[in-house]
């Protein structure tokens, strides 16, 4: 479903990403982890397609299509999502609202009809109940006086509606207490399907325990240094990231001392 | 400059709809401005000796006037003498004795800009004056209305038919000597609207004027009085647009509203004047001068304007609140984008004990646009427990616009509260590249974005209008996100 050749970005020209390989296939669910400012949430707003983020080198590859040549909007079409780390408020626009915008889009550029309002109330109604969402939410402003959690269930919420086929979380478990984080991952869990990918981008292994992976992924400097299986993430809970910053054999460090090396 | 800021860009950049020309048969009188063109213009009216000693009283006292400078607006100065200051469209016939007289070029005309002048069809709750130019072309529902005593008629009807009333409420808001452009629209103005509501009634329906400018090189000077008798309530709605055209023009009329005892007036205006090309040329000078005046106790007057047209809008509809516990209101969305300049805003003039005012005001500024918005709250010391809460927000899309706020504030009563918040904002790309993630093409995200800025203001506007207004925002919009 998604591969990830050698990715090179920069952020204000600082580069971030340097050098991810990654193959992600269709009912996997892969955790990225690694410590602050170590370049995970620059992935996970790259393959979404922010314009801040300079790709320099490398290619990403998805469903087959050059990820890097489509808009934002396009990448949504094709069925990708990202639950935002801090989910922005659009003051005066209904939550419904907005949603039903979203998932109408999405459906005109498949093809499909446009789906009414009673209908999206209905449904919207039914994917709340996965979230445990209040219904008196779809009544406020996008995220607008949403308390951390509620942004967060928001974002889930939105998956759950819009059904994407390749859902990018990112750090989804920060600023929750372990009630709101059971019933997210719980949401989250009821949408793993054989036909759906999912990206787990966090920093602690927490989240893990709710949210089972297939493949965890180390990232330290902008580099995937050490990837396994769901035992991956304990292991990191015991040693730290610290562990695996002074392996001098790891391409992490090589990769460093080259960038650093090749600044102008 | 990254993909968002031109989306952006081009998402202001945008046509204007209503640019059309419609060719009419006019009388005219001759351009420039002097006593002989004021009696020229009084006489076409039959107007009553007092009326032509008034006009000529404000343009004597006009000459005496200098420009207002202290507007956050840049234009060249207004040759006075190259504007003609009365154009009408020829009657066909002797005179209009019904409006399927209309003429049907006018009528077509009104087609096109989807106010239709028939009274069977579909937007049977709202009555329509009609303006052209300088004169009231036709005025819908008038005998269904003068049924419950309402009187809805052009202002030279009620020059005509109701001299009493106009005599005593003409300028007694806005005197014929209050500012510069006021002064010139006393002593030229050439028609406009009345309107007055018995005591006691609520109009049964929405009262609108639609003001069209057509003819080259005129201005417009009309004037809109509206009185509401004890106890009654009206809406008002007010619509304008005009052919694109190189030259500016000048539009500098006068609304005045009197809310007796426990009246309410709510006026609401859509203002969609051609706004000048994406350099800057052409568009109308929308300088004008609204005032209501809550003159009995427990009355109440809210203004509401979607503010998108005009190259340069120059407006501050206010409320004297002389009645005890009366209430003023003022919500507002001021669009600026091109070259566009806006200095709007209120004045609340507390004189009565209790009263209160609410100020709401939105300003979005795109391309190179100025959005200024200029307030007076005033508690004089008579105005014992007045409050005031003013909230100002601005919104920017681009680098390259400006948002101003100037608040006033004078308090002369201790006892007065008095309350302003101001904000202003960047359209983010954070909300944006939200919106897209999610499917939501950039040009809808930004018309979204803005329509949710705009929204307490568009939720006083009667149903139809805020709609309308939310589709001309879109459209005004068009070509500018960034």
């Amino acid at each position: 479903m998604l591969e990830i050749r050698d990715l090179h970005a920069k952020v204000e020209g600082r580069e971030i990403l340097r050098g991810i390989d990654l193959r992600v296939n269709a009912g996997e669910v892969h955790a990225i982890m690694g410590p602050n400012g170590s370049g995970k949430s620059t992935l996970a707003q790259v393959l979404a397609g922010r314009d801040s983020y300079q790709v320099t080198a490398g290619e990403v590859r998805y469903e087959g299509r050059d990820l890097l040549t489509l808009a934002p909007e396009e990448r949504a079409v094709a069925g990708i999502f990202l639950s935002f780390q801090y989910p922005v408020e659009i003051p005066g626009v209904g939550n419904l609202y907005f949603m039903r915008t979203a998932l109408n889009a999405l459906r005109l550029q498949r093809g499909l009809e446009a789906i009414d309002a009673m209908d999206f109330l209905t449904l919207a109604k039914e994917k709340m109940k996965l979230v445990e969402m209040d219904p008196s939410f779809v009544n406020r402003s996008v995220n607008e006086g949403f308390s951390g959690g509620e942004k967060k269930r928001n974002e889930i919420l939105q998956m759950a509606i819009l059904e994407p086929k390749l859902a990018i979380l990112d750090e989804t478990d920060s600023g929750l207490d372990i009630d709101a984080l059971r019933t997210i991952a719980a949401g989250v869990n009821a949408l793993r399907a054989p036909d759906r990918a999912l990206l787990v981008v966090t920093h602690y292994q927490r989240l893990l325990e709710y949210i089972v992976p297939d493949h965890v992924h180390v990232m330290v400097n902008g580099r995937l240094v050490a990837s396994g299986g769901k035992d991956l993430a304990l292991e990191l809970e015991k040693r730290g990231y610290a562990g695996f910053e002074p392996q001098p054999a790891t391409p992490a460090t090589n990769a460093t001392r080259t960038a650093v090396g090749a600044r102008p | 400059m990254s993909a968002v800021q031109n989306e952006l860009r081009a998402f202001t950049e945008r046509e204007y709809q209503y640019g059309f020309v419609t060719e009419i048969e006019t009388d005219e009188v001759p351009r420039g401005l002097n006593e002989d063109v004021i009696r020229l213009i009084s006489s076409k009216k039959n107007e009553p000796e007092w009326l032509l000693a008034w006009r000529l009283k404000a343009y004597r006292h006009w000459l005496t006037m200098a420009e207002p400078s202290w507007a956050n607006v840049v234009h060249p100065p207004i040759d006075y003498q190259d504007i003609i200051y009365y154009s009408a469209p020829k009657p066909k016939g002797p005179g209009l004795k019904s409006l399927d007289e209309v003429d049907p070029e006018v009528r077509a005309m009104f087609n096109k800009l989807g106010i239709s002048l028939a009274e069977q069809e579909r937007l049977s709750g709202v009555a329509v004056d009609a303006i052209v130019d300088s004169v009231s072309v036709g005025t819908t529902f008038k005998d269904k209305l003068a049924a419950v005593g309402v009187i809805f008629c052009s202002f030279s009807e009620a020059v005509r038919d109701h001299p009493e009333l106009v005599r005593e409420y003409l300028g007694s808001v806005v005197p014929y000597s209050d500012n510069k452009h006021a002064t010139l629209n006393s002593a030229v103005f050439t028609d406009g609207s009345f309107c007055y509501i018995p005591k006691g009634l609520r109009c049964p329906m929405e009262l609108s004027t639609y003001f069209r400018i057509n003819a080259a090189d005129t201005g417009q000077f009309e004037r809109t009085l509206i009185i509401a008798d004890e106890g009654s309530y009206v809406s008002y709605l007010e619509g304008c647009t005009a052919p694109i055209r190189d030259k500016n023009q000048l539009h500098a009329a006068v609304v005045e509203l009197v809310a007796l005892k426990d009246a309410q007036i709510k006026y609401s205006t859509v203002q969609n004047w051609y706004p000048g090309d994406a350099e800057g040329r052409g568009g109308i000078f929308n300088f004008v001068t609204k005032r209501g005046k809550c003159a009995g106790a427990n009355s109440k007057i809210s203004w509401t304007q979607v503010e998108t047209g005009s190259a340069i809008t120059w407006k501050y509809p206010s409320v004297i609140l002389q009645g005890d516990n009366s209430v003023g209101e003022f919500y507002s969305v001021a669009l600026t984008a091109n070259r566009q300049q806006a200095d709007t805003g209120t004045k609340m003039i507390h004189i009565g004990k209790n009263t209160r005012s609410t100020i709401l005001s939105k300003g979005i500024s795109a391309g190179r646009g100025q959005n200024t918005y200029r307030g007076l709250v005033k508690i004089l010391p008579g105005a014992t427990g007045a409050r005031n809460h003013t909230q100002c927000d601005s919104l920017l899309l681009g680098d390259q616009c400006g948002a101003h706020t100037f608040p006033y504030i004078e308090v002369k009563n201790p006892s007065a509260r008095v309350e302003h918040e101001a904000s202003t904002s960047k359209i983010g790309e954070d909300q944006l590249f939200y919106c897209r993630q999610r499917g939501i093409p950039a040009e809808d995200a930004v018309s979204m974005i803005v329509n949710g800025f705009c929204r307490e203001v568009f939720k006083e506007l009667p149903m139809e209008f805020a709609v309308e207004a939310q589709k001309l925002l879109s459209v005004s919009l068009e070509g500018c996100v960034g």
